[in-house]
């Protein structure tokens, strides 16, 4: 069977739960085949094979960190060039999508961003225009390379064929020219990445300052879920701009989206209508957000939420 | 020292948005038009570097497009908020072309224009892939310096802080150089009513693909690689349940949330 190229996030030895998502789907379509890209570690090697993957490529060196993106398309290339496989799938992140974008670029094909699937014969679906519609879209023009969105499908442990390949990787001057000097990390308390994570808790105007959203980052903390914000919150200076959810902001497209003292603006429905499951708390019985509920709340965000989390704490127990 | 600042026309946010049955491509006439936000950053970043390099004299800042007509409404925003001349490529061969095809286009201009530095929004708000900006370093062989939360230039290096996950790396890169800007990076002006009446006798050039040595055949639906097969309106979510919080509402979220297994 042809080989399907899965682009592996990986970081400190950690593989992103995104690769296993894209392995899973990458078996529906073919013979799942890792690209793993920086410091490549024997744990990193080991979970992508038991993560499904029957092949591992391999770039491995620091420097792919020391510049933006360009040298890690010279490894994917590599790794296509390699193994003749019939389609790439990546995650669909900034990064994810940058080193997607290059690729075609070089390759000539076609690429096709932030599916929410993809079925046999590497047709992708994409929700579009807040969700409202959804569309099939095929490459027409060399290998499809795809970049899926976090949660779009439920990862499956299968044991791979964990072939280890190491490629031999040449990258160009120019792909070094944009240096990375330093690195900085903010504050995030241990919780999941936003775009990533099964769960999201959001908080908007409603919270009603940034101490507010100490009621918000309970909640999420009991749920183990990352916190958003809507851009009425970030505008305000409550809550970090890099957490907004929306049209200008993240998408995200969890399992569970529970969305508190947030109207449900078509703004910020574009980066969070294709939640699993969607959960709202607001005072306003009228607000649009109760439009897409699962489960809604009519009330103050300030009474609800702590005893929901301290009956989300007592019941994990 | 020569800036270009690329900007698209989308349609308003506000606006119901709707795909073509004819060819399945977005109809643009459906919806207003606006300058996509984020291009609005990378006009107001430029306009400050060119204030700070002391003027029109030591740096000048051009809008480009690559857009139908009606798209030159967005280069006059820029003119508007102050940038001094304008590009306006536009051509019938261009409808329908996707993010590779729009960044050929953009990469001949520039390669045509050659800036110093390019300065772009990290993604539109209609297409919303943020691949364009990667699709034209590659292109353009500039150094790609995107998703910046601030920009700085010194002499001939720029350096940006690149927003990422976890916080930000700095990176930088020599001249020339692309740079995508991210939302708030700064507080994009109004445009008064002087710069209004200036910008109607600014020059905007207009150039065909044949202008760019570019052949149709490469643009439009004829040179997009990827295809939309069919689209369907979703249906609408199924009406949830929605109750009034009479002291036990997050006992009762809690409860849905046991149902569900999530906890
Ligand atoms: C080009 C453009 C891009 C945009 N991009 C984004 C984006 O990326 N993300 C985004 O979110 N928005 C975006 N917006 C803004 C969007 O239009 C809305 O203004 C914004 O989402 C509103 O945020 P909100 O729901 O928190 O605030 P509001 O609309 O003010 O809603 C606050 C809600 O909180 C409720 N509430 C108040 N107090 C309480 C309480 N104590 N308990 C419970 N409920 C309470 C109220 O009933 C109300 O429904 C964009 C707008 C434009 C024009």
């Amino acid at each position: 069977m042809a080989e399907v190229l899965v682009l592996a996030e990986h970081a400190g030895g950690d593989v992103k739960k995104v690769t296993f998502e894209l392995l899973t789907l990458a078996r529906t379509l073919g013979e799942p085949a890792a690209v793993a890209i920086g410091e490549v570690s024997d744990d990193v090697v080991a979970s992508l094979a038991a993560g499904g993957a029957d092949t591992i490529y391999v770039a491995n060196g620091a420097e792919y960190a020391d510049h933006v993106v360009a040298p890690k398309v010279s490894a994917l290339q590599a790794a296509l060039a390699a193994s003749g496989a019939v389609g790439i799938l990546v995650p669909a992140t900034a990064e994810g999508k940058e080193i997607a974008a290059r690729l075609a670029v070089r390759t000539g094909a076609g690429i096709i961003t932030d599916a929410v699937g993809v079925d046999a014969g590497f047709v992708a679906q994409q929700s579009v225009f807040g969700g409202s519609t959804l569309v099939h879209s095929v490459v027409t023009t060399g290998t499809p390379i795809i970049a899926v969105r976090p949660n779009s499908v439920a990862a499956e442990q299968y044991p791979g064929a964990a072939r280890r390949i190491d490629l031999d990787v040449t990258v160009a001057d120019i792909d070094r020219a944009a240096t990375v000097t330093d690195r900085v990390a903010q504050e995030r308390a241990g919780r999941p990445e936003l775009t990533e994570a099964a769960i999201v808790v959001s908080g908007g105007r409603g919270v009603g300052s940034p101490e507010g959203f100490s009621v918000i980052e309970s909640l999420a903390d009991s749920l183990g879920a990352a916190v958003g914000a809507s851009r009425a919150a970030t505008d305000a200076g409550w809550y970090p701009h890099q957490f907004q959810v929306g049209q200008t902001g993240k998408t995200v497209s969890p399992q569970l989206y529970i969305a508190n003292g947030i109207s449900g603006a078509i703004q910020h429905r574009a980066g969070m209508q294709t939640s699993k499951m969607i959960i709202a708390v607001n005072k306003d019985a009228e607000a649009p957000i109760f439009d897409l509920v699962d489960f809604g709340v009519v009330g103050d965000l300030h009474t609800v939420l702590p005893q929901l989390t301290e009956e989300v704490t007592r019941r994990r127990g | 020292m020569k800036i270009v600042v690329c900007v698209k026309q989308v349609p308003d946010s506000w606006a119901e948005k709707k795909l073509n049955p004819a060819d399945n491509t977005l109809d643009r006439e459906a919806a207003d038009a606006v300058v996509n936000e984020l291009d609005e950053y990378a006009v107001e970043e430029a306009l400050q570097i060119q204030e700070r390099l002391g003027g029109a004299e030591a740096c000048t800042v051009t809008v480009l497009t690559v857009g139908p007509e009606k798209a030159i409404e967005s280069v006059r925003k820029g003119l508007q908020m102050g940038a001094d001349d304008g590009v306006h490529v536009v051509d019938d061969a261009l409808h329908g072309s996707d993010a590779l095809a729009t960044s050929a286009v953009l990469a001949a201009a520039i390669d045509s224009l050659g800036p110093d530095l390019v300065l772009m929004g990290s993604e539109s708000t209609d297409a919303r892939m943020s691949v364009v900006p990667a699709m034209l370093a590659e292109r353009t062989g500039r150094p790609q310096l995107t998703f910046a939360g601030k920009v700085d230039l010194d002499g001939d290096t720029v350096r940006i802080q690149r927003v990422t996950d976890y916080g930000y790396d700095v990176v930088e890169a020599k001249l020339p150089a692309l740079v995508s800007v991210v939302e708030k990076i700064n507080e994009p002006r109004y445009p008064s009513f002087k710069g209004i009446m200036a910008a109607k006798k600014k020059p905007v050039q207009t150039l065909a693909l044949a202008d760019l040595g570019l052949e149709a055949g490469v643009v439009g639906l004829a040179g997009s690689r990827s295809s939309v097969q069919d689209f369907a309106a979703r249906p609408p979510r199924a009406a949830g349940t929605v109750v009034t919080d009479e002291g036990d509402g997050g006992t009762k979220v809690a409860d849905f949330l046991s149902a569900q297994k999530f906890i």
